[in-house]
């Protein structure tokens, strides 16, 4: 299974990035193969608008099926479950914070957006 | 400046009320020159994120309108995945997944491209409300109210609705929102003069030279409301006299005006002073605009 | 590391006043980030030196190369924005193309360039309390999302660099995009409200965001002696929200004179206001040693 963490750094002992859409990286840890690649967030960073649909996008071709992340926005929620994403909020520090709460079933997955997203 | 004598009707005219930032005194300015008026005047308010006039009006609104703006929708059963709408998207509006295209029209810019695109018509065009217009009545004041949907993140198309309200058989009064981005440019574009409101202290002169600068793009005429003239110093008036840019109004900065605004009141109710000098304002402009010099 | 970010719903508040006035409070313990770059003030009040300024681009803008343009006119009705004048000479008015490319697509001469458009620059720079990071807008552009993380992200990097306790945020106006851009993972919001109708009805909206977003937020309400009333409605209110309040500002002409003066009120000496400000710091200071971040 390949899961997917929002990141500023390369490694599991880096930080999970509270952001979706405009979170520097992602890190996509494949569980079976207990290896990692990093995918660049930065073409999304420089979108004026549509970030988290942008972010969404990238992250649907890495064929992950887990998100772990701090908050995301309604947009990349539907894009990410449309694509069969699933979705689990996280408050951990650290990707191996994550990753353990993760495996240990204490995240939930997220049935709705955790962002209002665009608040005028 | 000369001013004339007050005169009973102001020629029918578009006189725009901006500043570069908010907090200035733009509303309240605005609210007060539509008071001061002693002919039928029409006010749209075109702050349409934050429309406030209102507030100092209480009018009776008679009728609401949706402002729709053009979205594309389409069939499922046309699509053929092919994502050539996604990849022209310049709003990263459209997702293009190998099953699924997903529209998110909140960013959508209207601009119909994605329409031409489609290789096999499976887009359309559907109208989609992002606001309101209503208009109401208080004494001799017209008041159009335009109000962008909470979760709408783009103002002009509501703003252009609101000036399509314009009849140029009135003097009409357009309370812009602050900022020189495009929100103000669109409603400021076509005004026959601007007010632009300041206050003289460095912030107030640094956001009055964008305000200039983007007026002087926009080639239109304006002059300048100083709005607590009392406070701060003479850097605002120095400018204006080296760019010679005409004080049109000086407004003392009294605390029973911040006293009033904080519970609703008007420039009018604290200043009474005021309203022949707003009325001799009027008249200048009015004047300017049938050939005269300010 | 913690990040503070300062913000006030509607303009006008005293906003950029009172966080140049916490910048001096800081005592170079903060890197500075201004993301009020609709109207950038607080350079006015920092009197930074540039060391590094780099230009800033989002979005295209059209533009015909007249010497392959056959004048054909086809572009002038697709525009949508009325942005492309027709007549014998067919140009595009920078300011009304909204860069969506649909003229770029459909011109049979391929005479429509869709560069990158400038929209202003950042800098890197000093200031007497230490590095602030801001931006200028060029006329007409806009700010967004986009930039106000590109100076967060900055001030970020500088605070690393130089191993800076704090990170103190002008954050801008409104309660749209570029708000939601600024505080997104930012350990503490900090309210400036003024007690007035569309203060208070701001202040609702963002008590809604930063609540979403679960950040500890506080409060202070400057100008509150206009309305004491008001004020204590808005800062009940607070309170039943889980805000907390870091005390009130009063109305001093001291302030203005500062502005005047180039300098933030708290370098004034005593005054009613600076006396406020630096309370409000301190007991945000306090909060702070106790909200435990990321390091």
């Amino acid at each position: 299974m390949k899961i997917a963490f929002t990141t500023t750094g390369d490694t599991l002992d880096a930080e999970l990035d509270p952001r979706f859409g405009r979170a520097n990286r992602f890190l996509i840890y494949d569980s079976d193969q207990k290896n990692l690649v990093i995918i660049d967030n930065n073409q999304n960073l420089n979108a004026a608008q549509g970030a988290g649909i942008q972010a969404a996008t990238t992250l649907c071709k890495t064929g992950a099926t887990v998100l772990i992340t701090g908050h995301c926005g309604p947009k990349a929620f539907k894009v990410l479950t449309a694509a069969g994403v699933k979705i689990y909020p996280c408050k951990a520090k650290t990707l191996t914070e994550a990753l353990a709460q993760f495996n240990n079933h204490e995240l939930s997955e997220t049935r709705e957006a955790t962002n209002e997203g665009h608040w005028i | 400046m000369r001013l004339s004598p007050p005169q009973t009707t102001v020629q029918p005219m578009k006189l725009a009320i901006a500043s570069g930032k908010g907090g200035t005194g733009k509303t309240t300015l605005a609210v007060a020159l539509a008071q001061a008026c002693l002919s039928p005047v029409h006010l749209l308010d075109c702050d349409v994120e934050e429309p406030n006039s209102h507030l100092f009006l209480t009018p009776h609104f008679s009728k609401k309108q949706p402002v729709t703006v053009a979205v594309p929708q389409i069939d499922e059963t046309l699509c053929s995945h092919c994502g050539q709408c996604a990849d022209f998207c310049q709003f990263n509006a459209i997702v293009a997944l190998p099953k699924q295209t997903m529209i998110f029209s909140e960013l959508c810019h209207s601009c119909g491209g994605c329409i031409r695109i489609c290789p096999t018509n499976a887009l359309t065009e559907t109208d989609k409300p992002v606001g309101t217009i209503e208009r109401g009545q208080c004494d001799h004041i017209t008041l159009v109210k335009g109000t962008l949907d909470v979760g709408q993140a783009m103002s002009p198309p509501v703003i252009r609705a609101v000036k399509k309200q314009h009849d140029p058989k009135y003097l009409t009064i357009i309370d812009c929102p602050p900022g020189t981005s495009c929100p103000m440019i669109t409603a400021v574009r076509d005004a026959d003069f601007v007010l632009l409101v300041t206050e003289p202290t460095p912030f107030g002169l640094h956001d009055l030279t964008l305000a200039v600068e983007t007026l002087r793009q926009l080639k239109l005429p304006f002059g300048v409301i100083l709005n607590r003239c009392d406070i701060g110093d003479q850097g605002v008036v120095n400018y204006c006299h080296q760019e010679s840019i005409t004080i049109m109004l000086q407004i003392p900065d009294a605390r029973q005006v911040a006293v009033a605004y904080s519970r609703g009141k008007g420039l009018l109710d604290a200043l009474p002073d005021l309203k022949p000098q707003l009325q001799r304002l009027l008249n200048t402009i009015s004047q300017s605009q049938q050939g005269g010099q300010i | 590391m913690k990040e503070i970010v300062i913000i006030s719903g509607k303009g006008g508040t005293g906003k950029t006043s009172i966080t140049a006035a916490f910048a001096a409070l800081a005592n170079k313990e903060a890197v500075l980030a201004d993301c009020d770059v609709d109207a950038a003030d607080m350079h006015l009040l920092l009197a930074p030196t540039a060391r590094h300024t780099h230009p800033f681009y989002s979005g295209h803008r059209a533009e015909i190369v007249a010497a392959n343009c056959s004048q054909c006119g086809k572009c002038v009705p697709l525009c949508r924005f009325d942005a492309i004048t027709s007549g014998p000479d067919i140009k595009i008015i920078p300011s009304a193309c909204e860069g969506c490319g649909v003229c770029v697509h459909e011109c049979p001469q391929n005479a429509i360039t869709f560069n990158e458009q400038r929209c202003g620059e950042w800098y890197q720079s000093d200031t007497r309390f230490g590095s602030l990071v801001h931006a200028r807008l060029d006329i007409g552009a806009e700010n967004s999302g986009k930039l106000v993380s590109l100076v967060r992200k900055e001030a970020r990097n500088l605070a690393l660099a130089e191993q800076r306790e704090l990170i103190l945020v002008d954050g801008p106006p409104g309660i749209g995009c570029p708000v939601i851009a600024s505080i997104t993972g930012a350990d503490v919001v900090c309210i400036i409200t003024e007690p007035t109708c569309s203060g208070q009805h701001d202040l609702q909206r963002l008590l809604a965001l930063t609540k979403h977003f679960e950040i500890p937020t506080f409060l202070t309400v400057n100008k509150w002696d206009i309305n004491p009333e008001m004020t204590a409605t808005i800062q009940q209110e607070a309170l039943k929200q889980g805000v907390k309040l870091l005390g009130t500002i009063p109305y001093d002409s001291e302030v203005t004179a500062a502005q005047v003066a180039a300098q933030t009120v708290v370098e004034r000496g005593d005054n009613s206001a600076a006396l406020a400000i630096t309370v409000a710091w301190n007991n945000l200071y306090k909060h702070l040693k106790l909200i435990n971040t990321t390091p």
